[in-house]
């Protein structure tokens, strides 16, 4: 270990990483739970103080409600499809018989990770068209007339349809976070269960699947924390509507500070999601734990 | 001679049970191929879809968006580059440099400080530097607001490096410690021998033996940057200083009735960061897995 000539050398390696985080992380998450005790607008220099009013009023505000149930919608659908859905195409793109193509399909599957949500979300507005969309298209072409719909533009549909972007955008992440934690199991031990003639599922089940435990609690934790901070998608597509069919947490937050200046309740919302959030933390850190002991 | 044919001889008894196995794996492989053949076209129609529109009339799009392009409009590419795209990718590519510059080196700064010296509070700072990942930016966007006003930095480039510098150090310093715990000791001892002081040793020998996590850092602060859409919206107003993401909004209402040209421009920002993924896909994926395994 070096210990330099004088004491203060390794703090000065760190002081610009701790400034950084200071101004621009800490302090405003400190501040954004001051501010949620407010009532203010945006050029005020003044704030009123309110006490818990804007939690009992968020508490009374039923787009609040649609909001939070928007997010565990999303949340359920993500855990499943994301979870569920990246493990098994990782399965498979690992599996001897896909070995061929499987380089091929896992660049594929991957590339909507890296597009912008902008550019992907505005590509999926022509999607959903009602005339001109493939979806529709699609559905008529199987004889499905019945089921086009304009899908953004009808309350009981925007959240799925909206839910749908961000799956068919982030699958191939999980995928290949499962990939890499395939590649590092044993190889002996699907050795062995070829030589007791294990079939395909049963590798699956019996090696993969515990094996990959650990990921498996991470991902699904990276998905719920992604599922109650979701904003883009949302916003670029419906912009929480028609009616607030569609909100979400974040697109509140954003609206209640930017549209109605009531940057006081918009920061109640923050603090919301900071709650959330961290507590989704605090169980991936004791699982992860756990994890690493066990 | 003899140690090869008893390798053979041991190697062709598995080899008969797999010859057997083929037949039966082939068919089973069939529903593993069709189902992934059915997930390939979901993933990539859209794609081509974007690809082949974009050199379409609006008339063509809404009468035929299925078929190939009759005439290859790549006036659609001009015309987006002209309407705003251009300043759009200028913007993005100065946003991008700076935050890449200066996340990568202020972070292994960090991480050299964190993972080379013993000092008081040290495990207190690691904390304090890696526990930033857990704080979606959402939740600090009104009062980064009102700071980015006091500092009198709303509306420039500033207003979105800063916070983009600060939210993505976290990471980058972990993924850079890692790397600089496992340089050999003896190395920087033999240099501190030498008479090389710290920060000698930091730029002569930590530096260019990790310019691969390096590569990994970069890359993945890029695509970030480039693509980040909520700051970008809120901490810049004009026009001429918007990045792609946002910038897209402004396109997409300005084009309302111009689909191939909108479309173009969507290509336009979506071809450097898939370029960018193409030729460096093994550090893009290192960085992304390892860097969610933790966070």
């Amino acid at each position: 270990m070096l210990h330099g000539k004088r004491k203060i050398t390794p703090y000065l390696y760190l002081a610009p990483c701790l400034l950084f985080l200071l101004f621009f992380v800490y302090y405003p998450i400190v501040e954004n739970i001051r501010y949620s005790f407010f009532d203010f607008s945006a050029f005020s220099p003044s704030k009123t103080f309110v006490g818990l009013q804007n939690f009992i009023d968020l508490l009374h505000d039923k787009v609040f409600y649609i909001a939070l149930k928007n997010n565990i919608l999303y949340a359920v659908i993500s855990v499943v499809c994301q979870v569920f859905g990246g493990l098994i195409l990782a399965a498979i793109l690992e599996a001897p018989i896909t070995r061929l193509l499987s380089g091929f399909f896992r660049t594929v599957f991957f590339l909507p990770v890296v597009i912008s949500i902008t550019v992907i979300a505005l590509l999926f507005t022509f999607i959903y068209d009602p005339q001109i969309g493939i979806l529709n298209n699609f559905l008529s072409l199987i004889g499905l007339e019945d089921w086009t719909r304009a899908w953004l533009g009808e309350s009981e549909t925007a959240i799925f349809a909206v839910i749908a972007v961000s799956q068919w955008q982030s699958i191939g992440y999980i995928m290949m976070l499962f990939i890499v934690a395939i590649q590092g199991i044993p190889k002996e031990l699907y050795e062995a269960a070829d030589i007791d003639g294990a079939g395909g599922i049963r590798k699956f089940l019996n090696i993969t699947v515990p094996q990959v435990k650990e990921m498996i609690f991470v991902t699904t934790l990276i998905t719920l924390t992604g599922a109650f901070t979701v904003f883009n998608e949302p916003y670029i597509l419906t912009g929480g509507g028609p009616g607030n069919s569609s909100d979400v947490l974040g697109t509140l937050l954003y609206h209640s500070a930017f549209f109605e200046d009531k940057m006081g309740y918009a920061s109640t919302i923050a603090t919301v999601i900071l709650i959330l959030t961290l507590m989704i933390s605090v169980i991936q850190m004791k699982l992860f734990r756990t994890g690493k002991d066990g | 001679m003899e140690a090869n044919e008893q390798v053979i001889k041991y190697e062709t008894i598995p080899l008969n049970r797999k010859h057997k196995k083929n037949r039966k794996t082939i068919l089973m492989a069939s529903p593993v191929y069709i189902l992934l053949f059915v997930y390939f076209i979901i993933i990539a129609y859209p794609l081509f879809w974007m690809v082949i529109n974009s050199f379409k009339s609006t008339d063509e799009i809404f009468g035929s968006s299925w078929a190939l392009p009759e005439k290859w409009l790549f006036s659609n590419y001009i015309e987006a580059w002209d309407t705003g795209i251009s300043s759009y990718f200028v913007n993005s590519l100065i946003v991008t440099a700076a935050t890449c510059l200066l996340t990568v080196s202020i972070s292994a700064l960090g991480a050299y400080g964190l993972s080379r010296f013993e000092f008081k509070g040290k495990n207190l700072l690691l904390i304090f530097c890696i526990g930033g990942m857990m704080l979606s930016p959402q939740v600090s966007l009104i009062p980064l607001y009102k700071l980015i006003q006091a500092l009198g930095i709303h509306d420039t480039y500033l207003a979105m490096i800063l916070p983009y510098v600060a939210y993505r150090i976290p990471i980058t310093v972990l993924l850079i410690r890692s790397a600089f715990l496992e340089v050999p000791k003896d190395l920087e001892e033999s240099a501190f021998l030498d008479g090389c002081g710290t920060w000698k040793i930091f730029i002569k020998i930590f530096v260019p033996l990790n310019l691969p996590i390096m590569v990994t850092a970069t890359v993945l602060t890029a695509y970030f940057t480039w693509n980040e859409f909520l700051f970008a919206l809120i901490f810049v107003d004009s026009e001429s200083l918007k990045t792609i993401p946002a910038g897209l909004m402004q396109f997409r209402d300005a084009l309302q009735t111009n689909w191939g040209v909108l479309l173009a421009g969507l290509m336009i920002s979506a071809i450097p960061i898939i370029l960018l993924f193409l030729c460096m896909q093994k550090f893009f994926v290192r960085g992304l897995t390892s860097g969610s395994v933790k966070g």
